[in-house]
């Protein structure tokens, strides 16, 4: 069992993970969002891996994922940092990016590095699960890492099915067709599509994430699923706060935590 | 007599130009999509074939080829050419098509697709203008609302392409992301379907994206060696040229010039990559002779990339070519030997765009004009026979050819 997996064994409801782009505001901000997300009380992280060209998101993201590799950072220097960290921090860790710089980096290579680092699951949005069965399964088992999926309100209940079965940390639920970071706070679609998940009984949790920015966002969230994502209002907090913490702080309140 | 097309040709052709049911030729292509984007791609991968083998769609994108976009296209044997370079050479008319390219081909099939799926909007990406051209032409024939997305960039240094779309009433949208040329364009086309995905049909202009898009683009567009093909009999009795010349952006007009005649052994295949100010300038779009094994636009093939997987930034003169990647199909070609690719400078095509236009009259596109660069690269035999797929027109480029001649 990876330290998510014990997490969603202990703590089912009102989850609340972030997204933050490693190497962004600066090269070495990881360790410091990192600390400030645990004595926040954060409970799992994802550290994205910057992509050049990363499809699904939104300008929030594409913009902290240009600043990052203009920074210099790179899978390797990320393994780097984290790799100090992992003595130091008990927070569970996913990482999260685009195939292409795995491949290229080597994806045994990475799979290996990445459970050194004790992060606990690899979500890849563009991996298709045909390929994931045939080539990446095996390399997630060996190295007990959870392979995440996302679902959107468009994916069928068939897929869904399947997805539940390849899963054994927790599923992604993309809130609504968009890409990341479409500020709009959730409605009817929303609500009927969290019911469509809430009767159908997956075995995995279920964390919703893509446009939760404010109260109403994560309290439908919470009140529907296991959790919370928090990805692009997160990262434009960290874009102005004085430092991690402090961006934290004021994500709260925005997200009417405190 | 409509244009009989042949889109789903032989088994033992299928080994060679089309893809297996994933959509893999060899090791190259599949669809690398995250979740928003695969309910309208798994559409149409599970139609795409069905249509256009079905005789409803056949009828009227035969018909349409024929009325519309003016096919077929002649095959015209250069003679100034044909002595200058000591052997056969014809041009494949592209260029002759409404709107100026062999952009409408696919299009007009791709339109028809759309409207079996009960679609009411219509994206594409553009680099040069050409597809932008052909998708809000067909757009505006079919009474299709039609958005393009162009990068500013390539905004500027086509304009008469921007004008065209405006006049016939599709939305440009420029983009700002990134090297703001084609890359970018499809990436912000990408991310606008994500955003719509009830009723929008992604209309891709080049045999690369995710499948079955190489695989519907490459059918679409076999049109073009099918046609050299019959044409050849008449003209030469053979049924096979001994060399075919294309240019090779994502390889749309590529794919389908050489259609047909892959892996039949008697035809040497040429593609031309846009090389910039040369392959080892570090200003270059030549993907094959530049390019790793990687991911681009939802597939596997081969691009220019750091050794860090990013996606690096190409380089061309011409809008068209300005692409760091190359569709799998064209991949896979280069690897296995069945095709040749060479690379051709900035400074190359745009001497080919000149001495083209004063040896047989014709002014071809600055992507065309890479093709034609080859010429002087090979070594012809005085009785082989050479079809170069003259793909587009040039007048889009007069600026730029003004430009360059101006300054030497």
């Amino acid at each position: 069992m990876n330290a998510l997996q014990e997490l969603f064994q202990n703590k089912k409801q009102n989850l609340l993970s972030l997204f933050f782009t490693a190497g962004y505001p600066q090269i070495d901000s990881t360790a410091g969002i990192i600390e400030a997300s645990r004595k926040a009380g954060i409970d799992f992280l994802e550290v994205g891996m910057p992509y050049s060209d990363p499809l699904a998101d939104g300008p929030v993201i594409q913009q902290s994922s240009t600043v990052a590799i203009a920074n210099g950072m790179t899978i390797e220097m990320l393994f780097n940092q984290l790799e100090t960290l992992k003595e130091k921090t008990s927070i569970p860790l996913l990482l999260m990016g685009y195939l292409n710089p795995v491949i290229q980096f080597g994806t045994e290579k990475f799979m290996e590095k990445a459970a050194a680092c004790s992060a606990s699951g690899i979500i890849l949005p563009d991996l298709p699960i045909h390929e994931y069965r045939e080539e990446y399964q095996t390399l997630f088992e060996k190295n007990n890492l959870s392979p995440v999926f996302l679902i959107t309100p468009h994916t069928s209940d068939e897929r869904i099915k399947l997805i539940d079965e390849l899963s054994n940390a927790f599923i992604y639920v993309v809130s609504s067709a968009a890409t990341t970071g479409k500020q709009q706070d959730f409605g009817q679609t929303q609500e009927a599509y969290f019911q469509r998940l809430k009767a159908m009984n997956l075995k995995n949790p279920l964390i919703g994430g893509f446009g939760i920015h404010n109260r109403q966002t994560l309290q439908q969230a919470w009140q529907n699923l296991n959790g919370a994502i928090c990805g692009s209002a997160f990262l434009k907090k960290l874009a102005t706060a004085a430092d991690a913490g402090k961006a934290i702080e004021m994500l709260k309140e925005d997200l009417g935590l405190n | 007599m409509t244009v009989k097309t042949d889109t789903n040709p032989t088994e033992e052709k299928r080994k060679q130009n089309i893809p297996d049911e994933r959509g893999y030729y060899g090791s190259f292509g599949g669809a690398y999509i995250p979740e928003m984007l695969y309910p309208n791609v798994d559409e149409l991968r599970s139609n795409y074939l069905q249509v256009i083998e079905s005789a409803e769609f056949r009828k009227e994108f035969e018909l349409l080829l024929r009325d519309y976009v003016g096919r077929p296209t002649p095959l015209y044997y250069a003679g100034n050419l044909s002595e200058t370079y000591g052997a056969k050479i014809y041009l494949k008319r592209e260029d002759l098509c409404h709107t100026g390219a062999h952009k409408l081909n696919s299009v007009v099939g791709q339109a028809l697709i759309a409207r079996h799926l009960g679609k009411k909007n219509i994206i594409a990406e553009t680099g040069a203008g050409q597809h932008g051209v052909a998708t809000a032409t067909v757009c505006a024939l079919m009474k299709i609302p039609c958005t393009v997305f162009m990068g500013s960039k390539d905004i500027a240094r086509q304009q008469p392409n921007v004008l065209r779309m405006k006049m016939l009433g599709a939305e440009v949208i420029a983009v700002e992301s990134g090297s703001k040329t084609l890359k970018d364009a499809t990436n912000e086309a990408i991310r606008h379907w994500i955003n719509h995905p009830d009723d929008t049909y992604y209309l891709i202009g080049s045999t690369i994206g995710p499948h079955p898009y190489p695989d519907l683009v490459a059918r679409l567009q076999s049109v073009i060696s099918q046609e050299i093909q019959s044409q050849l009999i008449n003209q030469e009795g053979k049924d096979a040229p001994d060399y075919v010349l294309a240019c090779a952006g994502g390889g749309s007009n590529a794919a389908g010039a050489f259609f047909h005649f892959i892996g039949n052994g008697k035809t040497r295949l040429i593609g031309t990559e846009a090389a910039g100010e040369g392959v080892d300038s570090g200003l270059t779009a030549a993907t094959i002779y530049r390019g790793t094994p990687g991911i681009i636009h939802g597939c596997k093939t081969l691009l220019m990339q750091t050794s860090d997987g990013q996606v690096m930034e190409a380089h061309s003169v011409s809008a068209g070519l300005d692409y760091p990647g190359i569709g799998p199909l064209h991949a896979h070609l280069h690897t296995t030997g069945l095709a040749q690719f060479l690379p051709v400078t900035d400074t190359e095509a745009l001497e080919a765009a000149q001495m083209l236009s004063r040896a047989e009259g014709i002014i071809p596109a600055l992507e065309t004009a890479h093709a034609v660069a080859a010429l002087s690269k090979l070594q012809f035999k005085p009785d082989d026979v050479a079809v170069i797929c003259l793909s587009g027109r040039g007048d889009k480029d007069l600026q730029t050819y003004q430009q360059y001649f101006q300054k030497t």
